[in-house]
């Protein structure tokens, strides 16, 4: 034991004393490299994980892609079989790409100037405005296979609480989920009861606008309704582009909603709830032809990506970012 | 304020006009608030019905008698308590998973300087972008390559590899732990390990608890990977076990609803507690802080 510490104790003094010697120079630069090794230390998981989780499956998806991979015998290459296939000879995948974009083409604008709306109105001063705000919020935590059970029964077409409550002011309802014209606005009325998640962004950015702006406009006499489109919206412009750019990626990927919503993921009545993502899933995992399901897995990377490509462009025109904002 | 010519009628006044402003968005809340939880009421007067009064017309608003034993039934029904288990050590796995990981990470990104990073995390906000569905395929084949079907190893361990939103939300706040805080900790003798588990982390309690709080729901919610990897009933999650529930009960409301209700009030309740926790993860994002 004593040796032991004794050694240790000689080989700490024998280390200060290599530190003290060398000259100042040489002792940042090291100080300097291990912190950019700690540095990679930190970070590593995340890259060990992009590597071997996103990044490298990929690659490999993107080599599937030209094959006839079924998971267990054949991988034969294909060449463009798969994406000819897909364009020329699967009536489906239209079916589906169609349905996909109705739905993103609907429920990401109503989802927006919903979420806006709401955030205008739960940003004024009013005795229980935290109540409020805690019950326009409390959809968005609910979801779930819990969720889409509540809405069949609520979209139930003879007892459901929609058609209950349409019928209060002589509206007859639809038939909703069992109705093709029906089902997509189905889906999109479901999201619309939890846009109090994106409304929280929206309140968010609201309460950071300047209450300098809306008194200079006030004593310009500006009415609610300028100051609305000349303050309010142009100033969290940042917000709604971070919000369409998301959920856009989120629209996209519109799936469990009609799995659980039609019988056995199905695509409900004429294919009218057959979104990308289904057919994809069953293309992968119905009937295991991994080489055509990447194939369109990589369409659909490419779709969103040019979307996301042109939004970044067309961002830069109507999106004003704050002087003095730093990122 | 200062000249007036006539004195103003009552509502002509600024004051009165701002009132009835007041009232009117008021009014709209609480119409609004009335639409917005009137499924949730639904659901719970529906799980508490008798199948005779969930099938009549016009329905009733209050179940006649409060069935409690639809919720005993719907519970004994099928392996409930088994998913419910299932889930737990799931969630449990994956929030412990993304707090530690992410916030190692986003510490690296927000408090150490090394070379390429700004590159990285460029990647790291870009990798949010790619949506979920294109990357699940190939994950797929890989764990069936590493034999990883019908194991909970699909679903616990990319949580062990960060997550870009969270790595992003981490990073935001670790960035608002001054320089000289960690440069005194550093004279002190304390390397960045220790500087983060025992100063950033306590210093960031809120931030870690809403990623904490977001990853619960993410996980107690998941749908997609079960029902990807998990096919042996037995290790059936309570989403996927709630999916197979209702093929068996077919169109019964009543044991559909008060299984659903028992499914959702974890989450429920996670909300009503920590509900400032969801609005810090908000503030983060629009970049209110940091």
């Amino acid at each position: 034991m004593e040796t032991a510490y004794e050694s240790a104790k000689k080989n700490k003094q024998a280390a200060q004393k290599e530190v003290a010697e060398p000259v100042k120079k040489y002792r940042i630069k090291s100080l300097r490299k291990r912190e950019e090794l700690s540095g990679f230390l930190f970070i590593s998981p995340w890259l060990i994980g992009f590597v071997a989780l996103t990044l490298g499956p990929l690659l490999f998806s993107l080599y599937v892609s030209f094959t006839n991979y079924n998971i267990t015998s054949k991988m034969d290459f294909v060449g463009t079989q798969n994406y000819q296939n897909m364009f020329f000879n699967d009536g489906l995948f239209w079916t589906s790409l169609w349905n996909t974009l109705y739905f993103v083409a609907f429920s990401v604008p109503l989802t927006t100037a919903g979420a806006i709306l709401l955030a205008v109105l739960l940003n004024q001063k009013i005795p229980g405005i935290k109540v409020f705000r805690t019950i326009y919020y409390l959809p968005a935590v609910l979801s779930g296979v819990a969720v889409y059970l509540l809405w069949m029964q609520l979209l139930s077409p003879s007892t459901g609480l929609v058609n209950t409550a349409l019928s209060w002011f002589g509206v007859r309802g639809p038939a909703w989920l069992f109705d093709p014209e029906w089902t997509k606005p189905a889906l999109i009325v479901m999201k619309m009861w939890s846009v109090g998640g994106g409304m929280l962004l929206y309140l968010a950015s609201l309460q950071g606008v300047s209450k300098a702006m809306y008194e200079a406009a006030d004593i310009d006499g500006a009415s609610a309704f300028r100051k609305f489109f000349h303050i309010t919206l142009p100033m969290i412009t940042p917000v709604i582009f971070f919000d369409i750019v998301t959920s856009l990626i989120g629209g996209f990927q519109i799936f469990q909603e009609a799995y659980v919503m039609t019988e056995n993921g199905d695509g409900g009545p004429v294919n009218s709830l057959l979104f990308y993502n289904l057919h994809m899933w069953n293309k992968a995992f119905e009937v295991f032809d991994m080489g055509y399901a990447s194939a369109m897995a990589w369409f659909l990377f490419v779709i969103v990506l040019v979307l996301t490509v042109i939004n970044l462009k067309f961002g830069k025109r109507w999106v004003h970012y704050g002087g003095g904002d730093e990122k | 304020m200062s000249t007036q010519e006539h004195s103003p009628k009552f509502y002509e006044t600024m004051s009165f006009k701002r009132r009835m402003k007041k009232m009117f968005v008021l009014l709209l809340l609480i119409l609004g608030s009335i639409v917005i939880l009137s499924p949730v009421w639904w659901m719970i007067s529906t799980s508490l019905k008798t199948p005779g009064e969930i099938a009549q017309y016009p329905p009733s608003f209050l179940p006649d008698s409060f069935q409690w034993s639809n919720y005993v039934k719907a519970w004994q029904t099928a392996p409930f308590t088994r998913w419910a288990l299932n889930t737990l050590f799931i969630t449990v796995c994956v929030v412990i998973g993304n707090v530690v990981v992410n916030s190692f990470v986003a510490y690296g990104f927000a408090k150490i300087r090394f070379r390429g990073k700004n590159l990285l995390f460029t990647l790291v906000l870009s990798t949010m972008l790619i949506p979920g569905f294109v990357m699940m395929i190939p994950q797929y084949m890989l764990f069936s390559k590493l034999h990883w079907i019908n194991t909970y190893l699909p679903l616990i361990v990319p949580a062990f590899f960060g997550n870009a939103f969270f790595i992003f939300l981490l990073r935001q706040f670790f960035k608002t732990i001054p320089d000289e805080m960690i440069e005194a900790a550093k004279i002190d003798g304390a390397n960045h390990f220790q500087i983060w588990w025992k100063l950033a982390m306590p210093l960031m309690k809120p931030a870690v608890i809403t990623v904490a709080i977001l990853s619960f729901n993410g996980a107690w919610n998941d749908f997609l990977g079960p029902l990807l990897y998990i096919n042996d009933e037995k290790l059936y999650t309570l989403q996927i076990g709630l999916q197979t529930f209702k093929g068996t009960v077919q169109t019964q409301w009543h044991y559909l609803m008060s299984a659903s209700v028992l499914v959702l009030l974890p989450v429920i309740l996670i909300f009503f507690f920590f509900q400032r926790y969801f609005i810090e993860g908000s503030n983060i994002t629009t970049g209110t802080k940091g």
